[in-house]
């Protein structure tokens, strides 16, 4: 056993050091490069997801004035939307952007453990993407079911993209979740394996707690869409009928028989609702590193904070039939369901009070990501309220498919993270660039957005207790009330101002990029190692000769008796003070 | 409904786990300077990653399983119906398997020769196994059970393919790893035979989890 011993030892980490521009920036197996190139692409391709909504805003807010958006054009561009939203910019942005960027700076590693494996990942993720682009361009355009996917009208004569759209989305989705579970293997093991002396579970920031344990979610319900992408892909090709039930087309018997369609519901909740919270958790921790920094304040209850999220994590994986109350099932699982989903309001709850109290007679910096922090714990109340009615079985049953639940998942899960992103984009890009932003831009972006987004998703929810049902094309004049069709109206005002404030964002990180003022290594004052790196921004290898060393948690900020009001990670306790655990006064 | 659970335990398992790691229950605001009691950083991070990925295939058979029993019991469902040359495949997968062990044991005695011959045969084994199951597609196709003609046809073609994509991606890595050990050692690179015991043994652990999951898939083909 002398030999294993000796490789399990060895950590020194075998750097691949870049010899050209290719590797350098291409194919670099640096996780600062990789992060970048993750991030730039879901932007890019969460932009697109944005313009086609704006163009079916168009279509609802103002029909019969565009013959851009047909009927087919609107279902698909709605079902492209909500999974680009969610799979290609959400989870590739928190966790093949964010996760690959900060694991490693967070937790004072050189590099993740399997850097070929990481630059793997992203281009696997990149093929993902453009097989999903692609669709757009072939016959038939891209699949219009619904972001959902349900069979069988996922797969049925009359559904937008049946020819084509539909084979590509499946195979793209296959193909993101092998590169998702190449990036996934590599962040969990990293934060396993490669922290840094010192940095132990408990002294780890809460962004690398939520993106590892958001990992392992990924990493156990990403499977069940594999199997169900493969499982319709055979239907689809083959004439299996794992999903397609018998059905009469056309006056004649379907080559189906005898497949489930509340099956492939089971299997894509039961990834879905995972999903939620693999994109929710980075966020929770990210946002709590933010509110944290320019509160000047350590985060309220940080041990709570972290079984927060292992419980919200495991009890993810126990509340998905709650998407499927109207697909009918025993009244008992609905009862069932219904108790886990109102169980999960606990630990999350308990976050959104911890937030509250660290802002609490803090100082605070009223500062970009700050405002977006604040703005993203309202949006989250919000929409975790609205989950509460869609979580009982009898509110939910006249609330579905109704534009009550658009308002509530828009709010909760696609506002919400925003929020966090641009939070997180504002407060790490001083670190990844080098240069500060533009204050005063960052600030119109936010209001505007905050502002915006509330004047989209607020009426929604009235719309919904109207009864204005989803997924339609156009409601006619009979079908809704005139003042609903101008609600409709004003709401795609107020999304199209949504866009085109992104402006601001994009503007400024580009000007910002020659133009702002240059940033030093930490000027938040934060403690976490990332701030504490030899070089901004960071260069290959990460901390020059040394490794850093840890020696406190990571929200040692307004500490009293010391000089200044944060201590970083990396600064030894002062003399005389005894080290090690059990020493201190509780306090 | 029993695979369910296993899926619930597993699930339950990994993050009862993470609380019940100590450190968890620490108070780290108190702590101050350098802590050092990691259970983890002494392994390889190759090791932890398979048993990370271990655990995302089983995740994946898992729902498999749980799909496939939930389906067996419609009315429709027409079982495999001859399983000899399975019965065949299996054995060769068990030797395939016993000869990793094999070549791990020697590897840890420092036996280069017993490495190298084990090895290679483990590989064989495996390969015939592969060819052995393409051979039982070919017996159903020509018995008239096509993919799309029952969904337990269904179910034995999707399992046993992805299986045997599973094996193909350990015979990536078999075939480094018997690469490497053909090769003349250099008795004054240590870490080049302490990577190469590595290889083998994460080699053994993949094969035999593989083995274990068709001996589950196996019973699963037969008995319903």
């Amino acid at each position: 056993m002398a030999y294993v011993a000796l490789a399990d030892r060895d950590h020194e980490q075998h750097l691949h050091h870049p010899q050209s521009w290719i590797t350098r920036w291409v194919f670099c197996q640096d996780h600062k490069v990789i992060a970048i190139q993750y991030s730039i692409t879901a932007i890019a391709v969460g932009v697109v997801a944005m313009l086609l909504s704006s163009m079916f805003r168009m279509q609802l807010g103002f029909p019969d004035s565009f013959d851009l958006v047909t009927p087919d054009k609107y279902y698909q561009y709605v079902t492209m939307h909500g999974m680009i939203m969610v799979i290609y910019l959400l989870t590739a942005l928190f966790l093949g952007g964010f996760g690959n960027y900060l694991i490693p700076l967070q937790l004072g590693a050189r590099d993740m453990v399997f850097p070929f494996l990481n630059m793997l990942s992203y281009w696997v993720y990149l093929v993902s993407v453009l097989i999903l682009m692609a669709s757009f361009f072939i016959p038939g355009g891209p699949t219009g079911a619904g972001w959902t996917l349900y069979p069988p009208q996922a797969i049925s004569a009359g559904t937008p993209g049946v020819n084509g759209g539909i084979l590509l989305m499946l195979l793209s989705l296959a193909v993101f979740i092998v590169a998702f579970t190449m990036g996934g293997l590599n962040y969990v093991t990293t934060v396993l394996q490669a922290r840094c002396r010192g940095m132990t579970f408990m002294r780890m920031p809460l962004s690398v707690w939520g993106i590892f344990v958001a990992t392992v979610l990924g990493l156990l319900a990403f499977p069940a869409l594999l199997v169900a992408a493969i499982m319709m892909l055979l239907d689809n090709l083959i004439g299996t009928s794992f999903f397609m039930p018998e059905m009469l087309t056309m006056g004649g018997q379907g080559e189906h028989n005898g497949g489930s369609p509340v099956l492939f519901q089971h299997l894509f909740w039961f990834f879905g609702h995972p999903e939620v919270y693999i994109v929710a958790l980075p966020a929770f921790g990210m946002v709590s590193d933010v509110l944290s920094t320019h509160a000047r304040k350590n985060i309220f209850g940080y041990r709570m904070m972290v079984w927060a999220i292992v419980a919200i994590g495991g009890l993810s994986f126990v509340v998905w039939a709650h998407h499927m109350y109207v697909s009918g099932m025993n009244p008992y699982f609905g009862f069932f369901f219904a108790t886990t989903t109102l169980i999960i309001a606990v630990p999350t709850a308990l976050k959104v009070y911890n937030w509250v109290l660290t802002l609490w007679r803090g100082d605070i910096q009223l500062t970009v990501p700050m405002l977006f922090a604040i703005g993203f714990i309202f949006t989250f109340t919000h929409g975790g309220l609205t989950g509460l009615f869609l979580g009982n079985v009898t509110v939910d049953l006249p609330l579905s498919d109704t534009y009550f639940v658009i308002g509530h998942f828009h709010m909760v899960m696609g506002v919400s993270p925003v929020l966090v992103l641009f939070a997180a984009i504002y407060h790490w890009y001083p670190k990844i660039t080098g240069r500060m932003f533009s204050d005063t831009l960052g600030k119109w972006h936010f209001w505007c957005t905050l502002l915006g987004t509330y004047t989209v998703y607020l009426p929604m929810h009235y719309l919904g207790i109207l009864g204005v049902p989803r997924r339609y094309w156009s409601y006619g004049s009979d079908f809704i009330p005139d003042s609903a069709q101008s609600l409709n109206s004003a709401i795609t005002v107020a999304a199209i101002f949504v866009a085109a404030s992104q402006l601001f964002f994009f503007i400024n990180m580009i000007w910002s990029l020659r133009n702002g003022e240059k940033s030093g290594p930490n000027p938040w004052n934060a403690t976490t190692l990332e701030w504490q790196t030899p070089n901004t921004p960071a260069v290959h290898g990460n901390w020059g000769d040394k490794l850093p060393e840890v020696h406190r948690w990571a929200y040692d900020y307004s500490v009293p008796g010391e000089a200044r009001d944060f201590v970083p990670q990396t600064e030894p306790p002062h003399e005389g003070v005894v080290s090690g655990r059990d020493h201190g006064v509780e306090h | 409904m029993n695979v369910t659970l296993l899926f619930t335990a597993l699930v339950g398992a990994i993050l009862v786990l993470l609380l019940l790691v100590r450190q968890l229950r620490t108070k780290s605001w108190l702590e101050k300077g350098i802590i050092t009691e990691d259970s983890f950083s002494t392994l390889a991070p190759k090791r932890v990653g398979l048993f990370v990925f271990l655990g995302v295939v089983t995740s994946l058979f898992l729902l498999f399983m749980i799909i496939y029993n939930e389906r067996a019991e419609f009315p429709d469902w027409r079982p495999i119906a001859d399983s000899r040359l399975l019965w065949f495949n299996t054995a060769l997968l068990v030797i395939g398997s016993a000869a990793l062990q094999l070549a791990r044991n020697a590897a840890g005695h420092g036996r280069l020769s017993g490495i190298r011959i084990n090895l290679t045969a483990a590989g064989v084994f495996t390969i015939a196994f592969l060819v052995g199951q393409i051979y039982a597609w070919n017996q159903l196709t020509a018995a008239g059970h096509f993919m799309a003609t029952n969904p337990a046809d269904a179910f034995f073609y999707l399992l046993t393919g992805l299986h045997g994509v599973h094996l193909l991606g350990g015979l990536f890595v078999w075939a480094k790893a018997t690469t490497n050990a053909w090769q003349k050692p250099d008795p004054e690179d240590v870490s080049q035979a302490a990577g190469l015991h590595l290889s083998v043994q994460l080699c053994s652990v993949y094969w035999h989890y593989l083995l274990l999951l068709w001996l589950v898939l196996f019973y699963m083909f037969t008995s319903t």
